[in-house]
């Protein structure tokens, strides 16, 4: 038999957490901190619109765009929360905001470019990349520097063949944020190169003690950024797979094009759950978005100071719902530390190294997780440092 | 109610056993302020009773709860709360409240078998010379309790991922 497989297909690397998954599915006393989605149920009336759509019949395809309805309301959504202009007709509704990050690298990246990603950052940029052709280029994110991308490192790590950058904040490991001044910052470095940002805003309801700028809304940036967001985080629906990308008009068209080729449309019942997300969240100010940012941060201020007690630094983390404490001062790397404490305690953390190089000393602890495991997690890996 | 307090109160609502330390980090408030505003609610009756919300329904300890409707006639000068408090006196009354609608009083008690409660509505609501009637409602099962789902449910994520 032939082979039929690609060379980029052949050369992707399975992700380095499934081996965690395993153990923890076999393990009935695990709590996991190792979980990326809210631990929150789709809020019922936004659940409540998705079974209306469907016992009205609305089963068919929308048009490749996504509903009018909801590309206004989104206009409306990122013009009010986030101080960026689209008007629907620049707004494509995509299945999720991963499906847009697809959408954005192939439309852009081919033989040759390069893209920056910061490091660490969540898994998917990187292979995409390299399956367009193209060469993932990580730029060193520091402790130090709350895992911000700063103009120098951005300067560094530019060629002449560095097409794009992508933008992740907050942050999926780091839980970190970079604000309107940290972002200004990297401003004329973009310029200078010409280069592209794709910017995964998909965490953007989820920041503490301020909220989120997109880099979309500073002056000049945002014909040079591809915004990408989503209903996913915000409001609970990870499963529904509806989120949005809104782009500079040539790349817009491309993407499109790439959208309807192969999507065709999101799914069209998620869509009408999220109109029912975004309408009923003008009417009451977001009230549910709110209570559950105000539950990630009452766990967030319980567990980062837990960590520090326990003698995990931990700088602290602004946004997403994750932790990223160092474990250097046990000796252990990241992914040892979390096979041991999966092993001896049975609580699930996920290695840095998943996220890049960067994070091997690293582990992600997610707090997406009820007060009450929170609290008995903390206490097995205060138990674990204390017995090692 | 103070913005602190109302924030306290929903931390200690999902946890009673969090302690003012606790509470002040996931606050971000100082400690002696939750202190204080605990004390507050206590004193002021806000804060009833620190409790663990049980569920016995699967376990072997014979225990029978109903719930009883009570029509009564208001007394002159004590009205309803003179009775109220005569009902609740007795141990095996758990919950009590004055309704709207078709009855006063809605009444739960707990008792050790189904003559028992029999009894404690034969001799001690009946006999009141204001209760009008009553109407007694075996509770078979729990489903939800002060807003805790009595069923663990499976856990619907996936444990870990990226």
């Amino acid at each position: 038999m032939r082979d039929f497989l690609t060379k980029s297909a052949r050369a992707l690397q399975p992700s380095g957490i499934r081996k965690y998954f395993d153990i923890v599915e076999s393990l009935p006393d695990a709590i996991s901190l190792g979980v990326g989605e809210p631990d929150f149920v789709t809020p019922w009336d936004i659940r409540s619109a998705g079974i209306r759509s469907l016992q009205k019949g609305y089963t068919q395809y929308t048009g490749n765009r996504g509903l009018p309805e909801l590309r206004a309301l989104i206009s409306r959504y990122l013009k009010e929360r986030f101080a960026v202009d689209y008007p629907q007709d620049r707004i494509i509704v995509t299945v999720g905001a991963s499906e847009g990050i697809d959408l954005a690298l192939r439309a852009i990246c081919e033989g040759g470019d390069e893209i920056l990603i910061p490091d660490p950052a969540y898994v998917s940029y990187a292979p995409i990349i390299s399956l367009c052709g193209g060469t993932p280029v990580p730029v060193r994110c520091r402790a130090e520097n709350a895992f911000i991308l700063t103009a120098e490192d951005l300067e560094a790590a530019v060629t002449k063949r560095t097409k794009a950058i992508v933008l992740a904040y907050p942050n999926n490991p780091t839980g970190g944020i970079m604000t309107k001044e940290e972002l200004e910052a990297i401003v004329p470095v973009v310029e200078k190169h010409d280069l592209l940002v794709i910017s995964d805003e998909i965490y953007a309801e989820l920041t503490y003690g301020g909220r989120h700028c997109s880099v979309a809304s500073l002056a000049g940036m945002r014909e040079r950024t591809v915004l990408l967001g989503g209903f996913s985080k915000a409001f609970a629906m990870t499963g529904w797979r509806v989120g949005f990308a809104c782009a500079p008009a040539e790349i817009d068209r491309a993407m499109l094009k790439i959208h309807q080729y192969t999507a065709l449309c999101a799914p069209r019942i998620s869509q009408h759950a999220a109109v029912a997300a975004l309408a009923g969240g003008f009417e009451s100010g977001f009230s549910a978005v709110e209570e559950m940012r105000a539950e990630y941060d009452r766990r967030r201020r319980f567990f980062i100071k837990a960590l520090n007690d326990m003698g995990l630094p931990c700088f602290e983390p602004r946004g997403a719902f994750y932790m990223f404490p160092s474990v250097k001062s046990t000796g252990m790397t990241g992914e040892e530390f979390a096979g041991e404490l999966l092993k001896r305690e049975q609580v699930a953390v996920v290695p840095g190294s998943a996220f890049g190089a960067c994070g091997k000393d690293h582990v992600r602890c997610s707090y997406a997780t009820g007060m009450r495991e929170l609290s008995e997690a903390a206490e097995r890996i205060a138990h674990f440092l204390k017995n090692r | 109610m103070e913005k602190l307090e109302r924030e306290v109160l929903a931390v200690l609502a999902e946890d009673c056993r969090a302690d003012a330390e606790k509470i002040a980090v996931m606050l971000g408030a100082e400690k002696e302020a939750v202190a204080r505003a605990v004390r507050a609610m206590e004193k002021r009756g806000t804060i009833v009773k620190y409790t663990a919300i049980s569920n016995l329904d699967e376990e072997e300890d014979e225990c029978v709860e109903a719930l009883i409707e009570v029509k009564v006639t208001p007394q002159s000068g004590s009205g309803f709360d003179g009775i109220a408090e005569e009902i609740a006196q007795h141990g095996e009354v758990k919950t009590l409240y004055l309704m709207s609608g078709a009855y006063d009083f809605a009444v739960i008690v707990e008792a050790g078998s189904v003559k028992s409660v029999s009894r404690f509505i034969s001799e001690c609501i009946s006999t009141f010379d204001c209760v009008l009637s009553t109407a007694t409602h075996f509770i078979l099962k729990k489903y939800k309790i002060e807003g805790a789902l009595t069923k663990r449910e499976k856990p619907r994520r996936l444990s870990v991922q990226p």
